[in-house]
């Protein structure tokens, strides 16, 4: 590939060489070092021309200070064609440069985010509002309940992870058992493990992690699916067929949550506690009898009721933020990804949110 | 037919196969320098799984692809990346990176291949932004911003960004109006004639075929049936060609070549 050059005489620029995009970054240092004067352009001796070269050949032509661009002598048809259009396209105003940080911006930025937490929160009441409403048409037969897709839906949520909620609960009771164990023998009172885990796992972890690893799996989950189905436009098709989307989707969903989730959350607490049973056990020198007739004796069925009736509480919030997140999926595929991290994190928020509101319920009503 | 034509891509006994599905059987197609050639066939013959083993994107299963003289089945990762800046290649719906700028997008390739001055290469990419007949505020958008039209025109321009010698196009007119298509087939022949460049057009469009093709290749049956100026292959007696070319929609495309060729004779 010939090098690209050119030179200045006492009056003309000879213009030598492929004037390409390949030799674009050498050319422009050359055009920088030209001298600001009147000249003529000879370009005789180009042997190639593309548009960076047509680009920089317009600038030389304004170093020269030539009035038209297109006076350059010694152009071929092609070439001059080319430099012709590219004269034409390339005069428009350059657009305006975007503005950076500023403090007016911060300002704009933290009252964006306002107003969006605003929104939210009035579209989130509005969707529990509408999904109530549905949920009790379908109670009072004025519409049909899906039994095909809440069974389903049963199954995807609840059957299937029951290896997953298990498996957690179990490590998260033996680590819990294991920790009480390491502070409590110092004392001597190494059996009052046995309380730190039915107490905790009755009533709050065994419900908040079955409500955690349900949002990730199962919010995320219907998120995404009336997601796509509504980036395809499946949505739209069901209204246009006269049938209600919150009806065919979002019930089916919310009750089988609503019912599944109690009984993730009931084998949970059993896991747990045999969890940090084994843990007792194992390293403790608390037998599983020992273990079992402490249990009896010292934590009252009430706990466990606390514990449960947080249940639903999760799993309606859940699956409302679930479903309102898959709605609210405009278009894109990049779209359905952001609903549902969206979905994930603000369901996760509200659980830990909402259990915080009953423990604080709990303790004033002494249970 | 003359024996020196300067062939760009000759394309031999080509294969490809998903599965047991066989997609193209012995192919053989050559495109020229200079022209456009036009490929169009039946929904799922093949035209864009041809278009993808001649730009690398699928190995083929069997034949040889000789792109630019070089035999593209048996390249160095080097090799490969040296001719793939010789070619510009617009998808369907543009596939901009969606992360950035239509601005930020044809810049791309430049920053990414060159060593230029940060205002040229700006300068070099909003050419190629006007060139593709974009309004200038168009270029700090996002692609999510743009209509289908725009986004194509700006897959078009960073197809461009390279000045590349060949042009592929897949379905540049899909899902545009009569009148945006007629628009971007003329874009496509002004920019032709202007940058010298090849066009290798998959196409479902007859219009395009009419009005913009050089020679027309027909997928049929696994292999290239016809290729030819459309006058030639329009009379082909294979099943497929007389079904689409005498069909109605046929007739009123082959009416509106006419009436453009009427006042230009």
């Amino acid at each position: 590939m010939a090098a690209a050059t050119i030179e200045a005489g006492d009056a003309t620029l000879r213009v030598q060489g492929d004037w390409t995009l390949a030799n674009a970054a050498a050319l422009d240092a050359l055009l920088e070092r030209l001298p600001m004067r009147s000249a003529a352009i000879d370009a005789q001796g180009l042997t190639a021309l593309d548009t960076a070269g047509a680009l920089l050949l317009l600038r030389a032509a304004r170093r020269a200070t030539m009035t038209d661009a297109l006076d350059i002598a010694g152009l071929n048809a092609a070439d001059r064609a080319l430099l012709r259009l590219v004269n034409a396209r390339s005069d428009a105003a350059p657009p305006p440069a975007a503005v950076h940080a500023s403090l007016r911006q911060l300002l704009e930025r933290i009252g964006a985010a306002l107003a969006r937490f605003w929104l939210q929160t009035r579209e989130l009441l509005g969707f529990v509002g509408l999904m109530l409403a549905t949920v009790f048409e379908v109670l009072a037969r004025r519409k049909k309940l899906r039994v095909t897709a809440t069974v389903f839906h049963m199954e995807q949520t609840g059957l299937d992870a029951v290896p997953i909620v298990a498996l957690l609960s179990f490590l998260v009771g033996a680590v819990v058992a294991f920790l009480g164990a390491t502070v409590l023998r110092d004392f001597g009172a190494a059996i009052f493990t046995v309380e730190l885990v039915s107490y905790s796992f009755l009533r709050e972890f065994g419900v908040l992690l079955t409500a955690i690893l349900l949002a990730g799996r199962s919010g995320s989950a219907f998120t995404a699916q009336i997601g796509s189905m509504k980036s395809r436009e499946e949505l739209d098709a069901i209204q246009a067929l006269g049938l209600d989307p919150v009806e065919l989707l979002v019930v089916p969903r919310l009750l089988a949550l609503m019912t599944m989730l109690p009984v993730l959350a009931f084998i949970a607490t059993i896991a747990g506690i045999v969890g940090g049973g084994i843990v007792g056990s194992l390293s403790l020198d608390i037998t599983p009898g020992m273990f079992l007739a402490r249990l009896h004796e010292t934590t009252g069925l009430r706990h466990f009721w606390v514990g449960m009736a947080k249940a639903p509480v999760f799993a309606f919030l859940i699956s409302a933020v679930g479903c309102l997140e898959g709605f609210k999926v405009e278009g894109s595929a990049e779209s359905v990804g952001r609903h549902t991290t969206a979905a994930v994190v603000q369901s996760i928020f509200l659980v830990i949110v909402f259990d915080a509101l009953f423990a604080m319920f709990f303790m004033k009503l002494h249970v | 037919m003359n024996a020196n034509v300067d062939n760009v891509i000759e394309v031999r006994g080509l294969c490809n196969a998903f599965g047991k599905q066989v997609v193209h059987e012995r192919l053989d197609l050559d495109v020229r320098r200079g022209e456009v050639l036009g490929v169009i066939g039946g929904s799922g013959a093949g035209k864009s799984v041809l278009l993808r083993s001649i730009v690398g994107l699928k190995d083929p299963d069997g034949g040889t692809i000789r792109f630019l003289g070089q035999d593209t089945t048996h390249l160095r990762a080097d090799e490969r990346r040296a001719l793939e800046r010789r070619f510009g290649l617009m998808f369907q719906d543009g596939a901009l990176f969606s992360s950035l700028t239509v601005l930020e997008n044809v810049m791309l390739p430049l920053l990414e291949y060159f060593a230029l001055p940060p205002d040229l290469t700006r300068d070099i990419a909003l050419l190629k932004i006007r060139l593709t007949g974009l309004p200038q505020d168009a270029s700090g958008k996002y692609p999510a911003q743009l209509s289908g039209g725009m986004r194509k025109r700006a897959g078009l321009a960073r197809a461009l960004a390279l000045d590349p010698e060949i042009l592929f196009l897949d379905e540049p007119t899909s899902g545009l109006d009569p009148v945006g298509a007629a628009a971007f087939d003329e874009l496509i022949a002004t920019l032709k004639n202007a940058l010298h460049l090849t066009v290798f057009l998959v196409t479902h469009d007859l219009d395009s075929l009419y009005a913009i093709c050089d020679r027309v290749a027909v997928i049929s049956d696994r292999r290239v049936v016809a290729a030819d100026r459309v006058e030639v292959v329009e009379r082909s007696d294979d099943a497929w060609i007389r079904e689409c070319f005498r069909g109605p929609r046929a007739r009123s495309a082959q009416a509106l070549a006419q009436r453009h060729a009427a006042p230009a004779s």
